[in-house]
C-alpha cells in the first residue's frame, strides 16, 4: 500500500526535478567570512520557492574579499550578486561595477527606504541613487561595568558628554590610579572618528574632496577625545598592549569600551560567570544629549553587478534574503543584526536586554564619507591620532599634516568631480 | 663557400631554437616591464579601471610623491635592516651548513643535505603556521627555551623591536639550504692537492680553511652574495604572512608597500614607480658588490 505511493511520489519528484533542471538559471553569490558560510543554509528554501533558479555560493575570506572583488571586476568575472561591506559601496560605484537599484526597488512593493534604519540606508546612496540594499547592520555602542558605574553613584549611563566625563572622573576615583574607566584602543580609527561625527564634523568637505580635520567641529570632537587621555580616564594603549580585553574588563582594569555587536557573544562566553550580571550596553552619549550621540553606520549590503546576465533572478535572491523572517533566521545562525526594522519587533531578538542599546543607537548612525579613498584616509587618521595621544606631536600640527596628506589623496577625486561638473555645464 | 652556407644554416638553426624562448620572455617579461614603466608616469588608479578616460600623464609626480612619503622611507629602512642583518647571516648559515655536510667525518651526508634543503621547498604558508606557534609569546617553544635559560620571554611578533629580528630568523632558516647546495658544489671543486700541499707546509685545519677554502670559494661567494642580496631586497612573503607589516609598520618592506599601493588601494601608477625605484636601488647595490667582491674573486 505504502510502497506504490512512495514510488509514485519518487517518480513525480524525479520528473519535476528534471524539468526544473533543464530550465534552471544559475546565479553566483559571493559571501564573505562567516556570512558566506552560513548563507548556504538559506539557499535550499529559496530554491524550493524558485525551482527555476540555482544559487552557487562562493565563500571569500574577508581579508581577501576586497582584492578579489576588484580583480574580479577587472577580469570581467564579478558574480551576479554579492555581499559588500557598506563602506565599499562608494568605491565599487566609482568603478562603475554596480547596478543602480532604483528600477528594481520600484518593482518590489516590500522593499523601500522606510523599512531600514535611515543612517544605514544612506550608506548605500551615492549621488542620490541607491546601489545596495542593507543586509545586516553593525554599529558601535558603549559596553560598561554596571557595578562600577553604580559605585561611582550612577544608576544609568549619562547621555551628554559633560555628564559622561563627570561620571568617568567619579569612576576613576572608584577604580584607582592603576585602572581606567574607559578603553579607547589606539589601533582603531573608530573612536576619534565617532567623537568628531558627534560634534557634527563631516570629516571631509566640499563634496568629500577636501579634508575637514582643521575645522572647528572636528577640533571639538578631537579635544574631547584627547581630554579623556589627558585626565587619565583612558589608557594610551592599543589592543595588542592589552593582551586580553575581556579579562581586563572582568578584572576592572578597563570599565567601558566602545565596540560592536560581535562582542555581545564574546562577553557572554569570555567573562567569568560571576561577572555576567555586572555588564550592560548603552547608546553613546553626545555633546548635546542622546540625539547627538551618533555612531558609525556599519554592516554589509547586497548588491547587483552591472555585468550580470541574470539580474532578475539575482534580485529575487536579494528579495528573499531581505525578508524579515529570513533575516531573523540569519541572525540566529550568525548573530548579525538584521537590516530590516520589522525584524527588530521579534521577541526572541529583543529578549536580550543588551539589544535595546543597539536598536536605539541604530536610529542615530551616520555614514563615513562616501569616497573610494575613505579606508585609506581612516588608516592615516589613526596613525596621526596615535602619534598625538602618545605625545610625539601636537594636535594642531598632526591634523594639518593629516589634512595635507588627505588633500593629496583626494586630488584625483577633485579633478574627476570638476570635470564632471564642467561636462554637465557644457551640456 | 660551403663553409659559409653551413655557418649561415647553423646561425638560422640557432635562431630557431632561441626564438620560442625569446618570444615568451618578450611577451611575459619585457612587455609588462615596459607597460609598467609607462604606467609609472601616469596616475592609473581605481577610477581608471571604471573610466579609462580619466588616466592622466603626470610625468615624474609619482616618483616625487614616493620620495616625499615617510612610509616609503620607513619601508626602505626596514628592507635595509633585513638585507644588512639577514644577508650576511644567511650566507654564514649556508657556509657553515655546507662545511658540516661536506666534512670528512660527517655521516649520512645526503640525508642532511635533504633535511637542510627541505625548508626551501616548503610552502611559506605552512612554514608560517609552524613558526607562529614557535614564536608565540606564551606557548611558543622559543620563549620556553628563553625562560629555561633565565631570559625574559619576548613578544616576538607583537613588539615592534623584535618583529623584524623574528622575520630575519625565519627567513634565514627558510632559505639557507639553497645557498648551502651552491657552497657544497663550490667546495667540491677545490682540488684536493691544495689541501695536501698546505698540510705538508704545516698548516692546521683553521689555517687551511682560511688560506685554501675561503680564497677558492671567492667566485662562489660573489654569486651567492649577489643572488642573496637581490632576493632579499624583494622580501615580501615572510612579513606578509607573518605580520602583515605590523606591529606599528615595523615589518613593512618596499615590495609590501608596493603591493599595498597597487592591489589594496589600486594606485598602480604609484606602485609601479616604487617598483622602478627599487630596481634602480638593486642595480646600484649589485654594482657596488661586484666592484668590491668582483675584485677579490678575480685576484683569486
Amino acid at each position: 500500500m505504502l510502497a506504490p505511493a512512495a514510488l509514485l511520489l519518487a517518480a513525480l519528484l524525479a520528473a519535476s526535478c528534471q524539468s526544473a533542471k533543464s530550465a534552471r538559471t544559475t546565479i553566483r553569490f559571493w559571501g564573505m567570512g562567516r556570512e558566506g558560510e552560513v548563507v548556504q543554509d538559506l539557499v535550499p528554501d529559496f530554491e524550493r520557492e524558485h525551482p527555476d533558479i540555482h544559487v552557487i555560493v562562493q565563500q571569500v575570506p574577508w581579508s581577501a574579499a576586497h582584492e578579489k572583488l576588484v580583480t574580479g571586476f577587472v577580469g570581467r568575472s564579478t558574480p551576479d550578486v554579492s555581499q559588500l561591506g557598506n563602506t565599499w559601496v562608494p568605491e565599487f560605484t566609482a568603478l562603475n561595477a554596480l547596478e543602480p537599484l532604483r528600477p528594481w526597488l520600484a518593482s518590489s512593493s516590500a522593499l523601500d527606504s522606510s523599512r531600514y534604519f535611515p543612517g544605514i540606508w544612506d550608506t548605500n546612496v551615492i549621488d542620490g541613487q541607491a546601489y545596495g540594499l542593507p543586509w545586516y547592520v553593525d554599529t558601535r555602542v558603549l559596553f560598561y561595568r554596571k557595578d562600577v558605574l553604580a559605585k561611582a553613584g550612577y544608576r544609568s549611563m549619562p547621555t551628554t558628554w559633560s555628564e559622561w566625563r563627570t561620571a568617568l572622573r567619579a569612576m576613576k576615583k572608584v577604580v584607582g590610579e592603576k585602572n581606567y574607566p574607559i578603553f579607547l584602543p589606539l589601533n582603531e580609527w573608530n573612536p576619534p572618528v565617532i567623537f568628531a561625527m558627534q560634534a557634527g564634523s563631516p570629516l571631509l568637505k566640499d563634496d568629500a574632496t577636501r579634508a575637514a580635520f582643521t575645522d572647528s567641529s572636528y577640533k571639538q570632537g578631537f579635544d574631547f577625545y584627547l581630554s579623556l587621555f589627558h585626565e587619565g580616564l583612558a589608557p594610551p594603549v592599543g589592543n595588542n598592549e592589552v593582551a586580553n580585553v575581556y579579562q581586563e574588563f572582568g578584572r576592572g582594569y578597563l570599565n567601558m569600551w566602545i565596540t560592536g555587536p560581535w562582542n555581545l557573544g564574546e562577553m557572554r562566553n569570555r567573562l567569568p560567570a560571576e561577572r555576567q550580571n555586572d555588564w550592560a550596553t548603552a547608546p553613546l552619549p553626545g555633546p548635546a544629549g542622546a540625539a547627538s550621540g551618533v555612531s558609525l553606520a556599519g554592516g554589509s549590503s547586497l548588491v547587483l553587478y552591472k555585468d550580470s546576465p541574470h539580474k532578475r533572478e539575482a534580485w529575487a535572491f536579494i528579495e528573499y534574503l531581505s525578508r524579515p523572517k529570513v533575516q531573523l533566521r540569519f541572525w540566529k545562525l550568525t548573530g548579525d543584526l538584521p537590516g530590516r526594522v520589522e525584524a527588530w519587533r521579534d521577541s526572541a531578538l529583543m529578549a536580550d536586554p543588551n539589544m535595546h542599546a543597539f536598536q536605539q543607537q541604530l536610529e542615530h548612525v551616520v555614514a563615513t564619507p562616501k569616497t573610494a579613498e575613505w579606508e585609506q584616509i581612516a588608516i592615516r587618521l589613526q596613525d596621526q591620532v596615535e602619534r598625538v595621544v602618545r605625545g610625539s606631536v601636537s594636535p594642531d600640527s598632526a591634523m594639518s599634516a593629516l589634512s595635507r596628506e588627505v588633500d593629496l589623496m583626494l586630488e584625483k577625486r577633485r579633478w574627476m568631480r570638476e570635470r564632471a561638473l564642467a561636462a554637465g555645464g557644457a551640456r | 663557400m660551403s663553409n659559409q652556407t653551413s655557418e649561415r644554416r647553423q646561425r638560422s638553426a640557432a635562431w630557431g631554437f632561441l626564438l620560442p624562448a625569446l618570444g615568451l620572455i618578450a611577451v611575459f617579461f619585457f612587455l609588462p616591464v615596459l607597460v609598467g614603466l609607462v604606467m609609472s608616469f601616469t596616475d592609473f588608479d581605481v577610477y581608471a579601471i571604471g573610466t579609462p578616460a580619466s588616466i592622466r600623464f603626470v610625468g615624474l609626480r609619482n616618483y616625487a610623491q614616493v620620495l616625499h612619503d615617510d612610509e616609503f622611507w620607513n619601508a626602505l629602512r626596514n628592507t635595509f635592516y633585513f638585507v644588512a642583518v639577514g644577508g650576511p647571516l644567511s650566507v654564514l648559515a649556508s657556509l657553515v651548513a655546507a662545511l658540516l655536510v661536506n666534512a670528512k667525518v660527517a655521516r649520512m651526508k645526503s640525508f642532511f643535505r635533504t633535511v637542510y634543503f627541505t625548508p626551501v621547498v616548503t610552502t611559506m604558508v605552512a612554514v608560517a603556521i609552524v613558526w607562529r606557534y614557535l614564536l608565540h609569546p606564551r606557548y611558543g617553544l622559543i620563549n620556553a627555551a628563553l625562560v629555561a635559560l633565565h631570559f625574559k620571554p619576548v613578544d616576538w611578533l607583537g613588539d615592534p623591536h623584535y618583529a623584524m629580528p623574528a622575520i630575519i630568523l625565519l627567513a634565514v632558516w627558510k632559505n639557507f639550504g639553497y645557498n648551502m647546495l651552491i657552497f657544497i658544489a663550490g667546495l667540491g671543486s677545490i682540488p684536493e692537492d691544495l689541501y695536501e700541499a698546505a698540510e705538508l707546509d704545516g698548516a692546521g685545519a683553521w689555517a687551511r680553511f682560511l688560506h685554501v677554502t675561503l680564497p677558492s670559494l671567492a667566485p662562489t661567494f660573489l654569486f651567492v652574495g649577489v643572488m642573496t642580496m637581490i632576493g632579499q631586497f624583494q622580501i615580501f612573503q615572510e612579513p606578509y604572512v607573518m605580520t602583515q607589516g605590523g606591529p606599528l609598520r615595523s615589518t613593512v618592506t618596499v615590495v609590501m608597500l608596493m603591493y599595498e599601493q597597487g592591489f589594496r588601494w589600486w594606485r598602480m601608477g604609484l606602485a609601479t614607480s616604487i617598483a622602478f625605484l627599487l630596481f634602480v636601488l638593486m642595480l646600484v647595490a649589485t654594482a657596488i658588490q661586484l666592484r668590491f667582491q668582483g675584485g677579490e674573486a678575480r685576484k683569486a
